[in-house]
């Protein structure tokens, strides 16, 4: 088990790099906690992968450094490094059986015979996998497949950390939520070290302590679930967490008064102080849920267009037009929503002011 | 809409089929009616029975040309195939270099079979021939007009040359099929890089090897055009293979009966072994499978 650092890491996949833009993942500081259970999260594309296949030695940083527990391993093959990893798609010996592929790790790092098949024989268990253990892998379901593979980044107790790569995509979504909370069980025993990448909210939110955002190659945010609802760091944070996400409205800030649309928004003071220091263009930002409606007109409210009303059983989303900008409401499902205009209020607590998409207060 | 119990959709495949009767059956039935016949001359023929099967299968230089032609095509699976797989775990994965590999692989697969035996003809030449004349000049006898082991020896030279590229370029794209994530997996998992090999590249390329031994078979077991401009079957019957016999007693002898009845026999032990060998393929993958 180890902390694992990442000292001003960044990655290209060009040799020369020209512009910027080209780097998959720009400069990453950051340190995972050992025992730690961390979900990587972000959209398609933004460098999750990367940031993974550097942690495990499968890629070797064009900048910076990777340490164990103060240890650089930066130039280490993933072998030297004794890291388990885990990825989206089965992967199988085919030729061998189910046991065979799992005892797989062990074997080629030369652990005796009856300790291998103690290991084996306990984390078949764990993963129901025992009835099919001595069956060629290569028949099995696509599920049995991905479990076996996961297996093989359980069976060595002694690695410095387990990475998930998306690990559940190719499973059946009750069986996801079965094999989730395996690992969550597995990692409350062991305390190793895990790190789950996903673009699924949902599912970074059920497994991890921890949840990394990432966005376009860099780390945007690293927080509890809740801080990432409350307190998102980054306008993107507020798009990706929650559905509907965070509605952003451009305004301009004015001693204790954002200006929004032609109408004064008073702000706590604290927000005001900030943002009379920050540069670049101000929005206001609130959840959904946070957003108050009225039916009738009151002092510091703004008109708005009622376009929709979406009931999705436990509550409803009004979607609402403020001078060409569309906005989300989450109403409880008590409340009679609105029919065609609605006046908006921002309390306080939860309007965040962000400049240039990062958040001020 | 009403369904159609009737099997009339059949007729669409007439075509296909009148083009197979013309192209395949009609003229193996040629062969099948000659094999059956006497023909003395034009109009003049005799029901001969089996005769001619029992003549070609007590012809003891066909037991030969058999055993040869056997010998031949064993050791041309054994050498192309593991050199075919070596050559394909050899060629880069990327760059400028993969075009340049494949394009010096696919020479030989584009020159003329004759043309090939004629290229051999003149490169082993002990009096003209590059490879010839040096090898005399080492000091080593070497004449594939006069040792039936130095013909040999030529004739694999020439069929390993011809046909290797075909099972490395064969082999190359069942490596290139190989998802990365296996190869991330193996180094995950400690694995060296014989199990690498042993586990994860050999199982994935037994499709691709399967047709590879199966052609490199079939092709072999008919080789004729290369052997033939080269040593013509000698020194001796030393290199008189099947079809190089088989083309003697049809075109040499004209004998039309034997050459027919020998040409069945021929095309089944051909279909008998790739079925063998395809069986067996197979069910190396089925028992992989369980």
């Amino acid at each position: 088990m180890a902390r694992i650092d990442m000292q001003e890491v960044a990655h290209s996949y060009l040799p020369k790099i020209q512009k910027p833009d080209q780097y998959a993942l720009k400069r990453i500081h950051m340190t995972w906690e050992d025992g730690g259970a961390y979900a990587l999260l972000g959209p398609s594309g933004c460098g999750k992968t990367t940031l993974l296949n550097i942690i495990s030695g499968l890629l070797k940083p064009s900048q910076g450094q990777v340490l164990y527990n103060g240890e650089d391993v930066t130039g280490r093959r993933p072998e030297q490094r004794n890291i388990a990893q885990v990825f989206q798609f089965p992967v199988l010996y085919d030729t061998m059986t189910v046991a065979e592929n799992l005892a797989f790790p062990l074997r080629n790092r030369k652990v005796p015979a009856d300790k291998i098949r103690e290991r084996v024989a306990e984390v078949a268990e764990m993963l129901e996998l025992t009835p099919v253990l001595h069956r060629k892998a290569a028949g099995l379901s696509a599920d049995a497949k991905q479990k076996i593979s996961l297996g093989r980044g359980l069976v060595r107790s002694d690695v410095a950390a387990i990475l998930f790569d998306e690990p559940l995509t190719v499973i059946d979504p009750h069986l996801k939520w079965q094999l989730r909370r395996k690992l969550k069980e597995i990692h409350e025993r062991f305390h190793t070290t895990m790190i789950y990448v996903t673009h699924d909210q949902v599912e970074a939110m059920t497994f991890a302590d921890h949840i990394v955002v990432m966005y376009e190659g860099e780390v945007v945010q690293v927080g509890s679930p809740e801080e990432l609802y409350e307190r998102p760091m980054h306008k993107f944070v507020g798009y990706f967490i929650g559905s509907p996400g965070m509605n952003f409205l451009p305004c301009k800030v004015r001693g204790n008064v954002a200006e929004v649309d032609g109408t004064a928004l008073r702000l706590d003071d604290r927000t005001a102080e900030l943002a009379a220091k920050a540069r670049g263009a101000l929005e206001l930002g609130i959840r959904p849920m946070h957003l108050e409606l009225a039916t009738e007109a009151a002092e510091g409210a703004l008109p708005a267009d009622v376009k929709a009303v979406e009931d999705q059983g436990s509550s409803k989303i009004v979607t609402l037009s403020l001078g060409g900008q569309i906005l989300r409401a989450r109403l409880p499902e008590e409340k009679p929503a609105p029919r065609q205009k609605a006046w908006l209020r921002f309390p306080p607590e939860w309007t965040r002011l962000f400049a240039d998409g990062k958040l001020v207060g | 809409m009403e369904k159609w119990d009737d099997n009339r959709a059949w007729f669409l495949v007439l075509p296909v089929f009148i083009v197979v009767a013309f192209s395949a059956i009609v003229p193996l039935m040629t062969v099948v009616n000659y094999s059956v016949q006497d023909i003395l001359g034009p109009g003049q023929t005799y029901f001969a029975g089996t005769e001619w099967f029992e003549e070609v299968l007590h012809d003891g230089r066909l037991h030969e040309a058999l055993w040869r032609q056997l010998l031949f095509s064993g050791l041309v699976l054994l050498i192309e195939i593991p050199l075919g797989i070596m050559i394909a775990l050899a060629m880069p994965k990327r760059g400028w270099g993969v075009s340049a590999c494949l394009v010096t692989l696919a020479l030989p697969l584009l020159i003329p079979w004759n043309v090939i035996g004629t290229i051999w003809l003149i490169f082993t030449r002990p009096d003209i021939g590059m490879l010839g004349v040096a090898i005399n000049k080492a000091g080593i006898v070497f004449d594939h007009t006069a040792s039936p082991t130095d013909a040999w020896i030529t004739v694999m030279l020439m069929e390993v040359w011809h046909w290797t590229p075909l099972v490395a370029l064969l082999c190359y794209a069942g490596l290139r099929a190989i998802p990365e994530a296996y190869y991330q997996a193996a180094k995950i998992d400690g694995a060296s890089g014989w199990a690498v090999f042993r586990y994860i590249q050999l199982p994935k390329m037994r499709g691709v090897l399967t047709i590879a031994i199966l052609l490199r078979f079939m092709d072999s077991f008919l080789i004729y055009a290369e052997p033939f401009v080269l040593t013509g079957g000698g020194p001796g019957n030393s290199t008189t293979f099947l079809s190089i016999y088989l083309v003697k007693i049809a075109m040499g002898q004209f004998d039309l009966g034997p050459a027919a009845a020998f040409s069945l026999i021929y095309f089944v032990i051909v279909l008998l072994f790739s079925f063998i060998f395809y069986q067996v393929l197979q069910n190396v993958g089925r028992r992989e499978k369980q």
